[in-house]
């Protein structure tokens, strides 16, 4: 979820974005000029411990005073991606897990976008808790493989304990033997997926002994 | 030697360019909004070409060690096809980006009528986001383009410390630098400005407004051509200082106007990038 921002903020920045969601509650189309002035208002500087920064955190925060919900918050909120530079579209994205309840599916088109691209930062935040619940099992196995292949680490990646099933662990044993074929490095990331379905594991290590785990 | 290119179009050059920059001293530029080859017919290429400079270009410069700002406009050329009109009406949102450090490329090509009406709907825009702009002066008729953009900005009220303009050579330089405006030259291989010229005319102009850019796209051109004004200035006799004033400090000073340049941490990627994308798997 959103770490609290405000008490990073100074005083201006605690009164513009006071300011901020008051207007997006009366008009959320005031969203629209808002959101890309977040990190002039407010500082871009790291949140510590929470992985996320001051713009994003306050990006997200304005997107959870939007007075909508269902299809017309997920086309404002796509709208918003859709035009947004980069650090506004890893806002939206910070966004959706906080904003699930209200979306439904309708933060899906979003996600998806993000999954096309080929900014890792992009990639990665697209499988925050949202995205790890509600992509369909094909897409969210493709969108962990992506992370793998494009070096986008698992540890941020969301619903590996739940949906990291045996068809994945079964791509990522092939991606390791494409890898191993090619005489290039096996990714780390891959073996807490491959582990949880012994078979898997046990067919590779068999096939390809000097790839096992443990040796890496 | 640290080097800050004023004006490049780096979406129309590989990574062996942004390699090349980086070895050659690059460190920071400004890719503004032009014209392709091939002609556009509708905003949206527009607004995808727009999200590329705001999005994926950057990252593709930091992964070099590069950092990537942009110029965002509707040009002059297309301006005189109505179907690209409506680009006009997409530009407040992306004006309000953090990496847009100015307005352009705007300006003249064949100085229609047409040319005209966006050329001041946009400076009136620059106006009203606090931002500089990038004036692209016309290859054909160059001296009475010239001419007519200094009156038309003018015009504008725009303070002239805040107006760059570019692709000058002997017949237009003065007028600019009377004018008030910044004086930029476009270093080619061939056409535009040669590096021997602009050593002259630096000589004959002084180092304080002059900004010196490649200009590089998709045609003809080389990204290298402002390392070779900085090392042909110290063969001429121009101090380090000189060189750093005209490659670094001119172009940060006359961007530095939008209060958006980011120049902190300059060196560091992004994010780590590996696989099936630019770096593919190796450190550049």
């Amino acid at each position: 979820m959103i770490p609290p921002v405000r008490p990073r903020l100074t005083e201006d920045g605690t009164r513009w974005l006071d300011a901020a969601e008051a207007k997006v509650k009366a008009d959320p189309g005031a969203v629209l000029a808002l959101f890309p002035a977040a990190g002039r208002a407010c500082g871009r500087g790291p949140l510590p411990e929470t992985g996320w920064t001051v713009d994003l955190a306050v990006r997200a925060t304005l997107l959870t005073a939007l007075p909508l919900d269902g299809e017309a918050l997920g086309e404002l909120l796509f709208d918003l991606y859709t035009h947004g530079d980069t650090a506004e579209r890893l806002g939206v994205l910070a966004g959706l897990d906080a904003l699930d309840g209200r979306l439904g599916d309708a933060g899906l088109p979003i996600v998806r976008d993000a999954l096309r691209t080929s900014d890792t930062r992009l990639i990665g935040a697209a499988l925050g808790s949202y995205g790890a619940a509600r992509l369909p099992a094909e897409a969210y196995r493709q969108a962990v493989l992506k992370c793998v292949f494009t070096g986008v680490p698992l540890d941020t990646v969301r619903g590996l304990d739940t949906r990291a099933d045996r068809e994945l662990a079964r791509m990522m044993a092939d991606f390791a033997r494409e890898r191993a074929a090619a005489g290039r490095e096996v990714p780390a990331d891959i073996w807490p997926v491959v582990e949880r379905h012994p078979e898997v594991l046990a067919e590779l290590t068999t096939e390809l002994p000097s790839l096992s785990s443990g040796a890496l | 030697m640290r080097i800050f290119d004023p004006h490049i179009h780096m979406t129309s050059r590989t990574t062996d360019d942004y390699r090349r920059m980086y070895d050659a001293g690059v460190r920071a530029l400004v890719e503004p909004a032009f014209w392709l080859g091939q002609p556009r017919t509708s905003p949206g290429t527009f607004a995808d070409y727009f999200d590329g400079l705001l999005g994926w270009e950057p990252y593709r410069a930091a992964q070099y060690g590069i950092r990537h700002h942009c110029a965002i406009a509707l040009n002059p050329k297309e301006a005189n096809d109505p179907r690209c009109r409506p680009v006009l009406d997409l530009l407040p949102r992306y004006l309000a980006k953090d990496g847009v450090v100015a307005v352009g490329e705007v300006g003249y090509d064949e100085m229609t009528p047409a040319e005209d009406e966006v050329f001041q709907a946009q400076l009136a825009l620059a106006a009203e986001h606090g931002l500089p702009v990038l004036v692209h002066t016309p290859h054909r008729d160059k001296a009475a383009g010239t001419r007519r953009t200094l009156e038309v900005v003018k015009d504008s009220g725009l303070p002239p410390e805040r107006v760059l303009v570019d692709h000058l050579n002997e017949m237009t330089a003065g007028m600019v630098a009377d004018s008030g405006c910044w004086l930029g030259f476009s270093v080619y291989p061939d056409t535009k400005m040669d590096v021997h010229r602009m050593i002259a005319l630096l000589r004959q102009y002084g180092t304080e407004r002059i900004l010196v850019n490649s200009a590089a796209d998709w045609g003809h051109s080389d990204p290298l051509k402002t390392r070779a004004v900085g090392d042909a200035m110290l063969a001429d006799g121009f101090t380090e200082a000189d060189v750093e004033q005209v490659l670094w400090t001119n172009p940060v000073t006359f961007y530095g106007q939008s209060g958006r340049l980011d120049l902190a941490d300059d060196a560091a990627p992004a994010a780590d990038y590996a696989g099936n994308t630019i770096k593919r798997g190796v450190a550049p």
